[in-house]
């Protein structure tokens, strides 16, 4: 047994995981409708290559990656672009963002892929391009772009890959369904990994000990290989990433720092998957393991969810009850978020569904007073004090809250899960952590402009005193000339200003030569002006932009006219 | 369709602060049972007492902060900080005594600061120091411990308690007597096993003083409940048990005239067991981390002893509860725990660098 070390804190809620593993993973029929958001990642949302009507298949790319932090998007079955608009997506604010609507011809047709048998010999180059374009993001829950994860520089060397395969949240059990029945091709994408980081020394999966049967599933095809399924006792948040490098290794990840910092990757289990599809059989990321449960659904199993399915597509086929549900929440119920919409789509980082009955999970009752019980200080996997927190929150006084590390939290939600004064806890530390970061925004702001101002201020009275520096020196220069050119009469001041203007006469050579260049330039102007005007009327741009640029050409050719005849006027 | 939203986390424990409060009230039943038992009905009336005045102008003042009575009546906070004050006070004292004390304490103490969660001292004990200050007869009039009533007397059964109480008369002279730390105090110029000889508080004793060895065993049994479900952390308790004990050892003096006392007479005697357990376990006056709980801790217990061996008090929980109170903030300023991914622990008063 590998040595693993113990977290403070931490919870154990109710795991009702078994709810949903007593069938294996099951599939859903083909929407009629998927709707794919471009955006299910950290990072630059992906730009759409496709347009409206555009036939597709099935694994076909309909969005490039935006830079470097994105991933692409492919299309989760084939049919037709109908619609390219912002739709409410998953996210805890309830907004909407672009997204491909995807209306399914239902014959479910791939593209033609292509896989690499032997990655081996493929540069990590090589690898993490195909990732990218695969749309491989965390899907752990976060979304962080995979290949940015595995790609972390020379100057960050990596000597440990952690493979996340805790699952720590109550109900979710996509990756325990996962791992039983898919357990050889995860291994397999963990050596892809480990390839394309240099064949780090220790390769650890890490599992709570709640998942009996997966870690055997794991066992077989781990022999031999250098990887280490490591299993530790199931307490709520062990999964959280820092949990897990300090339960795995007894390191913790400084503060404000990732993981390749100290030489660690951590990746979900189910991207191990993911990789291992879009790498050996050339398989985008175009479906998922999702968990459909809670009481208010007949049916809770494990599903390959195409990402784009709507979820009034999946509690349906679930027999959903509306009557007795609660709230219907993506992810599970320590951090999931609720759902205000029935059209939101599954995406790359669901890993769950849950639609809990009134009774599973009752309606939030008003909050108490806060005793400062410590209980949600017992709780607290990053020892913080969320009691203090709660009071400087209250407060708004941001230095204690900076003093008390609430940027540490993780929002794990375990203090608000004990608190018996049903404090939503979490909920002020996001709104703190958020006002925090607007007011530091604005300070920065607020110093650029104090900065610019004092520029400019400073370069008017640099100019204003040049000025007057000058004025100073020609006054000067006008004394003197008094004093010296007193006795010169207003003869010579006319010849001496007649002087100047044959001085600056040109010779008629030089005038010529002038003239040619101005009809040469005018010449050149009309060219283009004419070449922008065809161009904006192949293009079939506004009417008035068309008259503006007709305008300026006429104008031009004026120019040019006067300039030829100024031209002649002189050879004459 | 629209459904509701709601933050996450959406599961909650079991734990409500309504229960807490129950459970702490419940868990002074072995205390209660020991007070009268060996003291007679008259501590059971003080809580009762002390109870009912503790509702009542809880709901007043929340009448008149306009307050929803039944939510904030709910968390049975009022109730316990009756019954702590009411296990306090000397048993048979006169009703306006725990009248005004209940009064003061739920009124002025607490929802003047602004209700539960807000008072920064001990309602309880700001409430049982105002009547040993204003009332130092009736506070300082104890009941003669059942094993120790002279031949023939026996403690007014309920019926007569009650008239006792609220007739404010004096319970007859040979059932009233001094406390053990009462009556260690004032005999000067005895060595201590003289005083355990003269003394039948002592000398009846099984280790500390008749009556009140047991009455400290239930408040330990009470506190050990409260541990075991985990209402509170062993930091604060165990913190201001052994300050008390290491104290007493190390002034123990081998029992000369002077000594004030062992180790065993100071632990179970007096409130020892109850402030260890029920009244610096109380959340919102003390210090909030775990490090802070063990300083709170040894400071209650150095100043319970300082003040027992030296002071005018015979007994000093409420002086000494009262005291680190003032200190608990200074306190949680050098006690922030370190946090995960950092090397060093802040102070609470650290400024970010600008």
């Amino acid at each position: 047994m590998r040595q693993t070390w113990v977290t403070p804190g931490g919870v154990h809620p109710p795991e009702n995981k078994h709810q949903s593993v007593t069938q294996p993973i099951g599939s859903l029929p083909i929407p009629e409708k998927l709707v794919v958001p471009l955006g299910q990642h950290i990072g630059a949302p992906a730009i759409a290559c496709v347009k409206l009507g555009d036939k597709v298949l099935k694994g076909q790319k309909i969005a490039d990656p935006a830079g470097t932090v994105s991933v692409a998007i492919h299309a989760p079955t084939s049919g037709t672009v109908s619609a390219i608009e912002a739709r409410p997506i998953a996210h805890s604010s309830g907004i909407e963002a672009l997204c491909i609507e995807i209306t399914s011809d239902g014959k479910d047709q791939w593209i033609a892929l292509q896989g690499i048998a032997d990655f081996e010999h493929t540069t990590p180059k090589t690898l993490l391009s195909i990732i990218t374009d695969a749309g491989i993001a965390g899907m752990g829950g976060a979304g962080f772009p995979t290949a940015v994860k595995l790609n972390p520089g020379f100057h960050r060397p990596i000597d440990t890959l952690i493979v996340n395969a805790t699952e720590c949240e109550p109900y979710i059990t996509a990756d325990d369904a996962l791992i039983r029945e898919r357990a050889e091709e995860i291994i397999e994408g963990i050596r892809i990994l480990s390839h394309t980081l240099g064949n780090p020394s220790n390769i650890l999966i890490g599992i709570e000990d709640n998942k009996p049967e997966a870690i055997q599933a794991l066992e077989p095809h781990t022999q031999d290989t250098g990887i280490n399924v490591v299993s530790f006792p199931t307490k709520y948040p062990s999964g959280g990433e820092k949990q897990l490098i300090y339960i795995l290794t007894g390191k913790e990840l400084p503060s404000g720092q990732i993981p390749a910092d100290i030489g660690i990757v951590c990746v979900n289990i189910g991207t191990t998957y993911a990789i291992k599809r879009a790498v050996v059989e050339g398989e985008p990321l175009v479906s998922r393991v999702t968990t459909m449960t809670g009481e208010a659904c007949e049916i809770n199993r494990n599903y390959d969810v195409l990402i784009g399915t709507p979820v009034s597509h999946m509690l349906a086929y679930n027999k959903f009850d509306a009557e007795k549900c609660s709230r219907v929440i993506m992810g599970g119920p320590m951090m999931g978020f609720s759902l205000t919409s029935k059209d939101i789509p599954i995406v790359k980082t669901s890993n769950c569904l849950l639609a809990p009955s009134v009774e599973e999970i009752p309606h939030n009752e008003p909050a108490q007073p806060c005793i400062r019980c410590g209980m949600c200080a017992e709780a607290c996997p990053a020892s913080l004090l969320p009691q203090q927190l709660l009071w400087y929150s209250q407060a708004k006084d941001y230095d204690r809250l900076q003093s008390h590390n609430l940027f540490d939290c993780i929002e794990c939600g375990a203090c608000s899960y004990v608190c018996p004064s049903n404090i939503p806890l979490v909920q002020h530390y996001r709104s703190s952590k958020s006002d925090i970061k607007k007011a530091e925004e604005e300070k920065i702001k607020s110093a650029q402009a104090r900065e610019r101002f004092e520029f400019r201020q400073q370069r008017i009275e640099q100019a204003d005193k040049e000025r007057e520096a000058k004025r100073a020196a020609r006054r000067e220069a006008a004394l003197q000339a008094k004093k010296t050119a007193a006795p010169n009469s207003a003869a010579d001041i006319v010849a001496a200003a007649q002087a100047r203007t044959e001085a600056k006469q040109l010779s008629p050579e030089q005038e010529q030569a002038k003239l040619e260049r101005a009809v040469s330039s005018a010449e050149m102007r009309v060219q283009k002006a004419q070449s922008k005007l065809d161009t904006a009327v192949a293009s079939e741009e506004p009417e008035d932009k068309i008259k503006i640029l007709s305008a300026a050409l006429s104008g031009a050719q004026q120019k040019l006219e006067k300039a030829k005849t100024r031209l002649a006027e002189q050879s004459n | 369709m629209a459904f509701k939203q709601v933050t996450s986390p959406h599961a909650h424990g079991a734990k409500s602060t309504a229960n807490v409060m129950k459970l702490v009230v419940l868990a002074t039943i072995p205390g209660l049972i020991a007070l009268t038992w060996h003291f007679g009905w008259g501590s059971l009336i003080n809580v009762v007492l002390a109870c009912l005045t503790a509702v009542i102008s809880e709901a007043l003042v929340l009448k008149i902060r306009k307050r929803p009575l039944a939510f904030y009546l709910g968390d049975y906070s009022a109730v316990v900080t009756a019954v702590l004050l009411g296990l306090a006070l000397p048993p048979l004292c006169p009703w306006w005594v725990v009248v005004i004390g209940t009064v003061f304490s739920v009124v002025i103490a607490k929802q003047l600061f602004g209700g539960l969660g807000y008072n920064p001292f001990n309602p309880a004990m700001v409430g049982y120091v105002v009547l040993l200050i204003s009332f130092p007869v009736q506070m300082t009039t104890w009941i003669t411990p059942l094993a120790l009533l002279p031949e023939g007397l026996s403690h007014p059964d309920f019926i007569e308690s009650l008239k006792l109480v609220f007739s404010s008369l004096a319970p007859v002279d040979g059932i009233t007597g001094a406390t053990p730390l009462d009556s260690f105090k004032h005999t000067s110029g005895l060595t201590v096993d003289q005083i355990y000889q003269q003394d039948s508080l002592f000398s009846q004793a099984m280790f500390a003083g008749v009556g009140w060895e047991w009455v400290n065993l239930g408040f330990l049994a009470g506190g050990i409940i409260m541990l075991s479900n985990r209402l509170f952390t062993w930091h604060g308790p165990v913190a201001m048990l052994a300050t008390l004990a290491l104290m007493s050892l190390i002034f123990w003096d081998s029992g000369s005239s002077q000594s004030p006392g062992s180790m065993m007479m100071h632990l179970f005697n007096g409130a020892s067991m109850m402030g260890a357990f029920f009244i610096l376990t109380d959340p919102v006056s003390s210090t909030v981390s775990n490090r802070g709980r063990l300083v709170y801790g040894a400071l209650i217990g150095f100043l319970v002893y300082i003040i027992r061996a030296w002071g005018n008090y015979p007994d000093a929980i409420a002086f000494a509860v009262l005291l680190a109170n003032f200190c608990a903030p200074f306190i949680d300023n050098y006690t922030l725990p370190r946090t995960y991914g950092h090397t060093d622990r802040r102070k609470a008063t650290e400024r970010s660098e600008d």
